[in-house]
């Protein structure tokens, strides 16, 4: 549990309209109100003309409770769920390009083997690796791979949903 | 039969019940402004500037309870609109602001007179739109209106390119609404009211603290049978004042910044807070770390994020006010608190808070006291911001319920004068007083044009102290007395108002001050009177900004000239 007056990492998921301008109105939302958000992920869900929005936001709960209504008071906003004290499945995905030569290649490729990772592209002088998994995971082997030299990296940010088979 | 875009925005209008328009055209509105013609019902009132229809349709919006709609063109006229929109929203008040867009072709392309107004105004508008297509126009009025007006209340703007407004299509008002985002609880939870009464029949040392919500819903007999059952006084924000009767034996005044000693006191005091339709501002709380110490907290709202904002809430109750109390009623045990009662009034006893210090000068607090006097409190009072709105706040005593309307949340200079306008019309039966300060009206006092070519008879006080009164207290007290740019030159406002063909006077003196407002009353339209008042009079008491609320400052104990009445 998160204490009540610490800073903890808090995982939103939102529906919300697949309408002109939302992403604008939520990000404008963040702005103004000085929350503190970490990353915001949108794509489809399995509603028709609904999006699915998870968003890690950094704050005490009384901050992140605060964030949650503001959100829901969105009209393009359905429903606003923190379910950080859920037992959720959490993802994000990072693609990473690494400098390899031919004598680092090999090892590289060993690294990339144990985090169940995948390269996607091979060029003379680098490759790319493409990595699923929880923050932790990912910044492990980011750690790993810096030791080559990483060239570019891009990630999602998470997305999440509870597990089980209530929705 | 097809209509256009600009009949259809009409026809939608009318059936929304809409009967005035304030408003100011352009190039992108004219297709509207063409059809105004058609539909007679719908009375068309020009400003003279964007601004002041923002704020005409306001305070329209709240003396009357449904939506103030204005209009302007595209780029600067939606701009100038921009601080009455931000003024509705702090002040939550329904508001359907209708702006002309240039056409689709050249949306994105730097147009003349083309600004991304839906950009600008998503943080104050409770929602916004810009119509790309004919065929979503009378479903988007239709929602505008209705998210305006329910819940908590606020302003929505509606772009509309001109391309569509001229746009043919069938039209189909909807009679359903489609918004899955949008939800209002109005009942509030039976186990949360429950738990609200124990606190409150446990209490011995309780206040309440009461917000416009309580006037948003009309919930007066409610709220009046809540605090007479159980005996709990009764403090108000600024623009929780005429909720309840401000001569009734447990009204304590606003409380706050300039706040009354006595409700100051008492909330400070207090073992339970029970906050209703209000949002903890901090011209209301002071220093939060240091507010209500001993209180617990009930917090009674129809926004759910207002609840733990602030001010950290043991029982919150979300819903609407009216039905909140009626069932809270039900709940509550008769009570007397003697003892904390009779506690109050040695404070109130102890710091009258209507007396006036004794002076030769011309005092604005007795201004207000003799415009309460001379209306015997039946009247519409419309302040501005700063000085004059805190004398109209705490000099006038609210015995009629909304009767005061002032730009509380935004606090923005030049809000009397439209607003006054907005209330008149609104409300034609009624004697409205436009209380301004000399800085404030120089902000919109071209609408003096509109007050007479439209024939609104508002009556307007001038608090004319030749400064930026209120930042001029501030630096008197704050900054040393060093009064930096806050010192007026002023043109000559009875002849301004004759060359706007008002009749007005001048008041020099406190024997003139009764004759000048009877012989405002008394003219059948609208009447300027500029009150020369004393240059450095200011408003106490004052709390500090960032101090507690314990911590007012009030002069030298003054002489008493009328007493507390």
């Amino acid at each position: 549990m998160g204490g009540k007056l610490t800073n903890t990492k808090h995982t939103l998921v939102a529906l919300v309209e697949d309408k002109p301008g939302v992403l604008n109105r939520i990000a404008s939302l963040f702005r103004r109100r000085a929350f503190n958000i970490q990353s915001l992920a949108v794509g489809g869900s399995e509603h028709p003309g609904l999006s699915r929005m998870t968003t890690v936001v950094v704050g005490d709960s009384a901050q992140v409770e605060q964030v949650r209504k503001q959100l829901e008071k969105l009209i393009n906003v359905v429903k606003v769920s923190d379910i950080t004290e859920e037992d959720m499945v959490a993802r994000e995905l990072a693609l990473i390009k690494v400098k390899a030569s031919a004598s680092t290649r090999s090892e590289i490729m060993q690294i990339v083997d144990i985090f169940r990772a995948n390269i996607v592209d091979v060029a003379p002088g680098s490759l790319t690796v493409e990595v699923t998994g929880d923050e932790d995971k990912l910044d492990s082997l980011l750690g790993l791979l810096r030791d080559f030299g990483v060239k570019e990296v891009s990630r999602t940010g998470r997305i999440a949903l509870t597990r089980g088979s209530s929705s | 039969m097809k209509k256009t875009g600009a009949q259809i925005l009409c026809e939608s209008l009318v059936k929304e019940g809409v009967e005035v328009v304030f408003g100011i055209l352009g190039g992108a509105v004219l297709p509207i402004y063409d059809t105004f013609p058609q539909y007679p019902q719908l009375r068309h009132i020009l400003v003279r500037h964007e601004q002041g229809a923002a704020h005409a349709a306001d305070g329209y919006a709240r003396v009357t309870h449904k939506a103030g709609v204005c209009i302007a063109t595209s780029g600067p006229g939606a701009t100038n609109l921009v601080t009455g929109i931000a003024n509705a929203y702090m002040d939550s008040a329904p508001l359907v602001a209708i702006t002309g867009q240039v056409a689709r072709p050249v949306i994105g392309k730097d147009a003349f007179q083309e600004t991304d107004i839906t950009g600008i105004t998503i943080p104050i508008t409770k929602h916004n739109y810009l119509v790309t297509d004919v065929a979503e126009l009378a479903k988007t009025v239709k929602e505008a209106f209705h998210i305006a007006q329910t819940g908590r209340p606020g302003p929505v703007l509606i772009d509309i390119p001109r391309d569509v407004q001229q746009e043919q299509t069938d039209f189909v008002y909807p009679d359903k609404l489609d918004l899955p985002g949008y939800r209002v609880v109005s009942r509030g939870h039976p186990a949360q009211i429950k738990k609200a009464a124990k606190l409150i029949n446990e209490a011995e040392q309780p206040v309440i603290i009461a917000g416009r919500g309580i006037i948003i819903s009309q919930a007066y007999d409610e709220f009046k049978e809540f605090a007479e059952k159980a005996q709990i006084p009764v403090a108000h924000t600024l623009l929780g004042l005429s909720s309840f009767p401000g001569n009734h034996i447990l009204d304590l005044g606003m409380l706050g910044m300039h706040g009354t000693p006595c409700a100051n006191m008492t909330v400070q005091n207090a073992d339970l807070l029970i906050a209703i339709g209000m949002r903890f501002d901090d011209r209301a709380t002071g220093n939060t770390r240091e507010f209500a110490p001993h209180a617990r907290v009930i917090h009674i709202d129809i926004d759910p994020a207002e609840i733990g904002k602030n001010i950290p809430t043991e029982v919150p109750v979300v819903g609407d006010i009216k039905s909140v109390l009626t069932a809270l009623n039900e709940e509550i045990e008769r009570r007397e608190h003697v003892d904390w009662l009779s506690q109050i009034e040695q404070w109130r006893y102890e710091h009258p808070s209507l007396e006036i210090r004794q002076s030769d000068e011309l005092l604005p607090q007795y201004i207000v006291h003799q415009i309460c006097e001379a209306t015997q409190g039946d009247a519409l009072v419309v302040t501005g911001v700063g000085q004059n709105q805190m004398w109209a706040a705490r000099y006038f005593v609210y015995t009629k319920p909304n009767s005061l309307i002032s730009g509380g949340g935004l606090g923005p200079m030049g809000f009397e004068l439209p607003a006054a306008m907005g209330v008149k019309v609104g409300c034609p039966e009624e004697v409205v007083w436009c209380v301004a300060g000399d800085g404030g009206f120089q902000m919109t006092i071209q609408e003096l044009a509109t007050i007479t070519q439209e024939n609104i008879a508002v009556k307007i006080a001038i608090m004319n102290n030749g400064y930026l009164g209120m930042v001029r207290q501030w630096q008197e007290l704050f900054y040393g007395r060093r009064y930096v740019d806050t010192k007026l030159w002023n043109p000559d406002f009875v002849k301004i108002a004759e060359a706007y063909d008002i009749p007005g006077v001048r008041v020099k003196r406190r024997e003139e001050v009764i004759p000048a407002i009877q012989k405002a009353m008394e003219y059948p339209g609208a009447f300027l009177i500029d009150f020369l008042i004393e240059p450095e009079e200011n408003i106490y008491p004052i709390v500090p900004p960032g101090e507690s609320l314990a911590r007012f400052f009030e002069p030298s104990k003054p002489e008493v000239l009328g007493g507390k009445f």
